[in-house]
């Protein structure tokens, strides 16, 4: 097991004054047998940043390091890693033990000791029946556990994940979500998974990097980024229905909004142009004698909770709330009350959060 | 399209009949003289159904007789001839078409793109073109009625080589990727998981090139001059004294006949692969 440093990673492709650069100084401290996801929108240069991890891809400026080596020009079979592609990338033409066992087998590791790393991986995996069936014969769940097994009987320092469970059905990738969860637990082997499903991310991670545009937009733990995102892209990103950005002008507890004036707490109050934040479940009353006007547009039952659409003022905002109450009637202005300390405000220009 | 007339179903049946007659007579023609005495053969009408010298007739063309105004030389020696030349183009066209799609597809070197359109570029010059030159090189170098000089010329291929290339380019990158990840060197890669996907795909292209091989006439007609140089082909031409001269036709149809026997074996007993290799696209 190993820790990784990504300092001040930069990726051009091309090079003089038409290089394109795709990833901006990233730089990033991941521990020994931590879970990391790096998630962000398609694009944002996250399968990158892995595949140089990997070695596929060469970093153009900056340093890699697997444990205490830096790995820039070390051979991706020799860093120590194994990696479990978006499409699994099995081998058609061999059975799945000899998937299993091909990079052992170049590695000249005696056939014994083959066949008990992946007679132990299969029984990990519960693949135990399937070692002699090819690739083509299994289904998508099966083939994902195989290209999982590949990476375990390498018993790397790091395990890196591309979007493996993109290609799966919504119910057998919350299944497989679980069980990279418990293998994680049972092998504690650093890992580091790329996806742009935000829940994904919020289920596997122990901390997450958020990426956009070839830049971090913030690193922490789940309960971080949901709570107290850095920037209006992570606030509008992580969460499903996405946190309500209000831009407007404060001037102490005034805030203008879409030609209408909200009351702000008190803890929230400050001067100049702002974008507040506010997630829609974060309401301590919504149907109150007074507070921000909110009429109501559309309603979406979701099972448990309904999802309110509608506008304050001009502005579009969303809120969320418990199925088991009455809804309210399309067309009708609600009063809302946020809840208290949930309000966070944004620098209009930069996006960055202002700390309150 | 299911569709049930009997009439049409007659009409079209009628049809493949007629076509297979009109493939299957002259080959039938040629086994029933193969059968007779040469003195039957010219009779005219000629005899339609087989005649009783079929074993003669074949040991004469294998082991070489002594009538005849044409070439008396035994076929048995053209028949090994033929099959080196025709296994040896096979073999080595697949083999150097698949190591230069290899390098074209999957590795960056200077001037890549003007390698892979010269190669491009020799489809439009067949033997026959480059014949002269080609003719010039062979003899300079003393591969006259040599099986290198029966073979070499014809190995180069530049659709072999096109072929390849578009499969390779058909295997998904992250093959190649999670290869490099198990520590597969390039030609590890090649050898396991690049030559396993493609044998379809060579057992077709086998197939193609042995009969090339196989049915070369021109290039082998001006490259030997010796008897026992001769591929099959070029014996049955050589046998066949031009004029009025009495030919063994009796003979000169056994070796026809012996002459197709090769590449029909081949054909059939590929057929499974060589039908997989063209169609499938299972990877």
């Amino acid at each position: 097991m190993a820790s990784i440093s990504l300092r001040k990673i930069v990726k051009r492709y091309g090079s003089g004054p038409k290089a394109n650069q795709v990833i901006h100084g990233i730089s990033a401290e991941i521990a020994d047998g931590e879970f990391i996801v790096i998630v962000g929108p398609s694009g944002c240069g996250k399968s990158t940043l892995l595949r140089m991890v990997a070695g596929l891809e060469e970093v153009s400026a900056g340093e890699i390091a697997i444990g205490a080596r830096v790995v820039n020009q070390v051979e991706p079979a020799d860093r120590d890693i194994a990696m479990v592609f978006q499409n699994y990338a099995l081998y058609p033409h061999m059975t799945v033990f000899d998937n299993m066992a091909y990079g052992l087998k170049i590695k000249k590791v005696a056939s014994a000791e083959i066949k008990t790393r992946v007679d132990r991986a299969a029984a990990i995996l519960e693949l135990g029946g399937l070692l002699q069936r090819r690739p083509r014969e299994l289904s998508g769940g099966q083939r994902q556990r195989v290209a999982m097994g590949r990476a375990i009987v390498r018993n790397p320092q790091v395990f890196l994940f591309d979007e493996p469970l993109s290609n799966l059905d919504a119910k057998l990738r919350a299944q497989t979500r679980l069980e990279i969860q418990k293998l994680h637990r049972e092998l504690g082997v650093t890992s580091l998974f790329v996806t742009h499903d935000q829940v994904e991310a919020m289920t596997l991670a122990q901390r997450m990097i958020v990426m956009n545009g070839g830049h971090v937009e913030q690193i922490g733990t789940p309960e971080e980024v949901y709570g107290r995102p850095a920037t209006t892209f992570v606030a509008s990103f992580i969460g499903s229905p996405p946190m309500n950005l209000l831009k407007g002008r404060a001037s102490g507890r005034d805030f203008m909004v879409g030609g209408i004036t909200l009351q702000l707490p008190a803890a929230a109050a400050r001067d100049g142009e702002l974008i507040i934040g506010l997630r829609p479940e974060h309401l301590a009353n919504w149907d109150a004698a007074e507070g921000w006007p909110f009429k109501v547009e559309m309603i979406e039952m979701l099972g448990a909770e309904r999802l309110v659409y509608g506008r304050l003022g001009d502005a579009a905002f969303t809120l969320r709330i418990d199925a088991s109450l009455a809804p309210p009637k399309v067309g009708s202005t609600l009063r809302l009350q946020p809840s208290a300390g949930q309000l966070h405000c944004f620098d209009a220009q930069t996006g960055q959060r202002i700390s309150a | 399209m299911i569709e049930k007339r009997p009439a049409l179903t007659l009409l079209s049946h009628l049809v493949l009949i007629l076509g297979v007659l009109i493939v299957a007579f002259p080959i039938y023609i040629a086994f029933v003289a193969s059968t007779h005495t040469a003195q039957a053969i010219v009779q005219a009408p000629m005899p339609l159904l087989p005649g009783d010298h079929l074993l003669e007739n074949y040991q004469a063309a294998l082991s070489g007789h002594n009538s005849g105004s044409g070439s008396t030389a035994p076929v048995g020696r053209m028949m090994l001839v033929s099959l080196v030349s025709a296994l040896t183009i096979a073999i080595a066209k697949i083999a150097i078409s698949l190591l230069s799609a290899f390098a074209i597809v999957y590795f960056r070197f200077p001037l890549k793109n003007f390698v892979f359109w010269s190669i491009f570029v020799t489809l439009m010059l067949p033997v026959e073109v480059r014949i002269g030159p080609t003719y010039q090189v062979v003899s300079d170098l003393g591969m006259l009625n040599s099986y290198a000089g029966l073979t070499v010329p014809l190995i180069a291929s530049a659709t072999a080589t096109f072929l390849f290339r578009q499969f390779f380019m058909t295997v998904p990158d992250e093959l190649v990727e999670a290869a490099r990840i198990d520590g597969a060197g390039a030609m590890r890669f090649f050898k396991d998981v690049l030559l396993p996907l493609s044998s379809t795909s060579i057992a077709a292209l086998f197939v193609i090139q042995f009969i090339y091989g196989w049915n070369q006439y021109l290039w082998p007609l001006l490259v030997t001059t010796d008897e026992n140089m001769y591929p099959v082909v070029i014996g049955i031409k050589r046998m066949i004294s031009g004029g009025d001269a009495a030919n063994d036709w009796n003979i000169i149809m056994a070796t026809a006949i012996l002459a197709m026997i090769p590449p029909a074996l081949v054909v059939m007993l590929m057929q499974r692969w060589f039908v997989k290799g063209l169609v499938d696209t299972e990877k």
